[in-house]
């Protein structure tokens, strides 16, 4: 086991250096950070002696190991535009898109699970072709088009909710949160259900495609033939056995959800880390936007691990064969 | 059934957040599309971040809700010699922290402006030397006779020196020192302003509060909190002002225009911005770097730069892609420039056989290719302005291939560091200094190896008498013989065809019904003139 999380481990820090190099690579093609750091009078004499300072001048791969040296050592350098320690900006950003993605994925999962089962025990019912229909939309939908229809529908015509912000946020210590307020539970309402559609709908389908496999088994039969009640047998049997392969597709999914917050995040005008992360794409903001890569790469690694050890305690057979 | 519930129970959680705030009366809250860069009032010199900071610093001399200029922590001025200009400054002024405004800090102020990591060394540059008579007079000497000194003045911010020197920040903070030295003032204010800071959260909110010991009592506003929130998506912006979360966002999208008027509450306000925009060809080069001409550079020819100049139809842009909100321009510089003249301002005649006769004569009869550079989030609709001029080249055989992208990627192509990459570009100019000198130094002077001069004549254009009136403009104090100089050069400019002025284009702000704000030339929002209802 200890072996098995080493190598992982190990094999992490690999991903993590081929995401910073291939993002260093593409850093070349957006542009100039000095065209937007300087006003329209900074001569080119100026600009060439901050380009110089800012080690803009280098080859690629001397840039790209002062970044990793620096990283190594949680320095993730100074952002160029707002001038603070990029690090500190994540810290601030992150509460944000971590409360949004966890409403999220709660949300997804407390609408998804109910509709899936109920579109799997009910197949013909209007109800459920319905669900099927109104999911089929959700997953062809970009997220990019329901946020602007909500905002129209919940914030400029009925005006409701907040179209944009977290509201007011509570600092505790090092992080912020909208969750003790009012204003930032209802600011969190069209974001959140924003980015939990797709997913949501992923959970519908899969549930529902999962569960009549298990409906169709041999122990399920065998359950009904006891004359157990309809509802143990779809609760107790059936949705058990059904959340095991879903678990570990939710799981890499809450990575996405923090990725792809990014969409989300610029049309509600969230401050998170993809609002960050698009407004650095914007001003050609490298050490944001290397951090920010990097720290999405972690995340991912990270929870393909936690779901690789997910694996070994859950199904027994691969411990065997070890 | 529990699905039913679940539904209705969304539903009402949905209807619970209906409940809508009420509006605090004095707290103007508004939205631009980007965050000021620094609050370091000398570490970039660009618009929003100038203005939102005028509001908490203050110049010797400032602009008015009509760009005239007004005695600000100067009371007045006489012009010694005529490199010597003496300043009587306000004498009641304190600082938000209290301490006293005197002479030392407007010498250490220009100190500041100086240092290396300063974005205003140009601005910096317009001072010789600042003789300090006592507390509250000053000498400031200029390099040269200099006519437009005063406007020069109106972007150098005065900081705290006992403020600064306590703090550490006694040099401007460049992006490369951020962290070190100087970048206490980055996050930090001290001014004299009628604005203090609250707090800030870079790109997400800015608090203002009322400064009670203003020494100037009668300034219009009666708002006391200002919320800047940066919203960089239009729609999202739009959206905020039309649910009546903001009382005022800028820029709106010209194409919201009548969806705002329609709307109850709010009001589209456009108004005429000192930006021209205009097109721009490489006169410079041989061969054309990007073009179908080999060996010959087809913009040389000044009957192909009159071609094109007579083959665009401002008027059709400006009514279809601008809604009707654009000034057709003759000149380079705009009405509200000091400078300007009407009489000279008549745009170019709209004339397609013209064109292609002008074309022909230049033997050029079928035509020829050429690359546009455009930027696609710099200006109002400039990528479908470049559209539009490609398909009005195209009626008259010139074929254009249009490369639209992101301010960062064409700034980087096009401007000096990679040596003026482009064939053909269009970019919009507002002259810092509301001034024409300005225009000429960057845009109609003949660039010089170092960059010094010309740095934004990215086509090259070179005419030595334009030079020379060029100088004479820089230098000359007496107005008529200025605006003379001004004029035959604008002449030459037309002859030469060295540029094609397209428009001003629109300033364009989305406000709620009875906020009234200064929209000023510039673009810029003076809080001091903000009435709430």
């Amino acid at each position: 086991m200890l072996f098995f999380i080493g190598r992982r481990l190990y094999q992490a820090v690999l991903v993590m250096l081929t995401v910073a190099l291939i993002a260093f690579a593409m850093f070349q093609y957006v542009g100039d950070p000095v065209a937007n750091l300087a006003g329209q009078e900074t001569t080119l004499a100026d600009r060439e002696l901050l380009k110089e300072r800012l080690g803009l001048n280098d080859p690629v791969l001397i840039q790209f190991g002062r970044f990793i040296a620096n990283a190594v050592q949680g320095d993730f350098g100074i952002s160029y535009r707002m001038r603070v320690p990029v690090r500190d900006l994540i810290a601030e950003r992150f509460p944000a898109t971590l409360e949004l993605s966890i409403m999220s994925a709660f949300l997804a999962l407390l609408v998804g699970i109910p509709m899936g089962v109920y579109t799997a025990l009910n197949r013909d019912s209007w109800l459920s072709r319905s669900f099927m229909t109104l999911s089929l939309i959700g997953i062809s939908l970009p997220t990019f088009l329901i946020g602007i229809f909500l905002i129209l529908f919940f914030g400029v015509m009925l005006q409701w909710l907040p179209t944009f912000g977290r509201g007011e946020v509570v600092d505790l210590g090092w992080w912020s949160t909208g969750m003790l307020t009012s204003s930032g539970w209802r600011s969190m309402i069209m974001p959140a259900i924003t980015l939990a559609i797709f997913q949501m709908t992923l959970i519908v389908r899969l549930i529902r495609a999962e569960m009549l496999e298990v409906l169709r088994t041999d122990y399920i039969k065998f359950a009904r033939a006891r004359g157990l009640s309809e509802r143990s047998i779809s609760f107790s049997h059936a949705l058990k056995n059904t959340l095991v392969p879903v678990i570990t597709i939710i799981g890499l999914q809450i990575g996405s959800l923090i990725a792809f917050a990014i969409i989300t995040e610029s049309v509600f005008q969230w401050p998170g880390m993809g609002l960050l992360f698009i407004q650095a794409i914007g001003e050609v903001d490298i050490p944001i936007m290397s951090a920010y890569l990097l720290l999405i790469g972690f995340v991912f690694v990270v929870i393909n691990l936690i779901v690789d050890i997910l694996y070994y305690t859950i199904d027994p057979r691969l411990r065997v064969e070890k | 059934m529990k699905m039913k519930s679940l539904i209705i129970a969304g539903v009402s959680a949905l209807a619970l957040g209906g409940l809508s705030l009420p509006a605090t009366a004095q707290t103007f809250k508004f939205a631009f599309q980007a965050d000021a860069g620094s609050l370091d009032p000398h570490a970039l010199f660009e618009t929003f971040t100038i203005g939102l900071l005028a509001n908490i610093y203050e110049p010797l001399v400032a602009y008015d809700r009509d760009m005239v200029k007004v005695p600000r922590l100067a009371t007045d001025w006489e012009i010694v010699s005529p490199t010597v200009w003496r300043f009587n400054l306000r004498q009641d002024v304190k600082f938000q922290n209290g301490n006293d405004f005197t002479a030392e800090d407007v010498l250490f102020s220009w100190e500041r402006m100086g240092s290396e990591g300063s974005d205003l060394k140009s601005v910096a540059a317009t001072i010789k030397n600042i003789t300090i008579i006592d507390d509250y007079t000053i000498e400031i000497e200029t390099p040269v006779p200099n006519p437009i000194f005063l406007n020069d003045l109106t972007g150098m911010f005065i900081m705290d020196k006992e403020w600064s020197v306590a703090n550490n920040t006694t040099e401007a903070s460049s992006p490369a020192d951020a962290g070190r030295d100087g970048s206490f003032a980055t996050s930090n204010t001290n001014g004299t302003g009628p604005f203090m800071l609250e707090s800030r959260q870079p790109d997400v909110k800015t608090v203002l509060v009322r400064y009670d010991d203003h020494w100037n009592t009668d300034i219009a506003t009666n708002v006391q909190t200002v919320e800047f929130t940066p919203i960089g998506q239009a729609a999202t912006r739009v959206a905020a002002l039309l649910s009546g979360q903001i009382d005022m966002v800028y820029p709106v999208p010209v194409q919201d225009w009548d969806r705002l008027n329609n709307s109850d509450g709010v009001n589209a306000l456009a108004g005429p911005e000192a930006r021209t925009i205009f097109l721009g060809m490489d006169q410079s080069r041989d061969e054309l770097l990007y073009s179908s001409v080999k060996g010959a550079n087809p913009f040389k020819d000044p009957r192909v730069r009159h071609a094109f100049s007579f083959a665009i139809d401002v008027n059709a842009i400006k009514e279809t892609i601008m809604r009707g909100a654009a000034t057709p321009a003759g000149l380079m510089w705009a009405p509200q420039i000091q400078g300007f003249n009407a009489e000279a301002n008549t745009p170019h005649p709209f004339d397609p056989d013209k064109a292609r006769s002008l074309l022909a004569d230049a033997g050029y009869a079928d035509g020829f290719t050429v690359t546009m550079d455009c930027p696609n989030d710099r200006y109002v609709n400039d990528e479908k302005i470049c559209q539009a001029v490609a398909g009005m080249l195209a009626k008259v055989g010139v074929t254009i291939d249009l490369l639209a992208q992101p301010k960062s990627l064409y700034f980087a192509k096009v401007l000096a560091q990679s040596g003026y990459d482009t064939s053909f570009y269009l970019l919009g100019w507002t002259p810092g200094t509301m001034d024409v000198q300005n225009v000429f130094s960057f845009l109609l002077a003949c660039r010089n190896e170092e960059g010094t001069v010309g740095g934004f004549n990215l086509g090259g254009y070179c005419n030595a008498r334009v030079d020379e009136l060029g100088e004479i403009i820089a230098s000359e104090t007496d107005v008529d013989i200025r605006q003379a100089a001004i004029d035959e050069a604008a002449q030459i400019l037309k002859a030469d065809a060295g540029y094609i002025p397209l428009f001003q284009q629109p300033l364009s702000w989305g406000v709620r019904d009875g906020v009234s704000v200064a929209q000023r030339a510039d673009n810029v929002l003076d809080l001091r003139n903000v009435v709430m209802p």
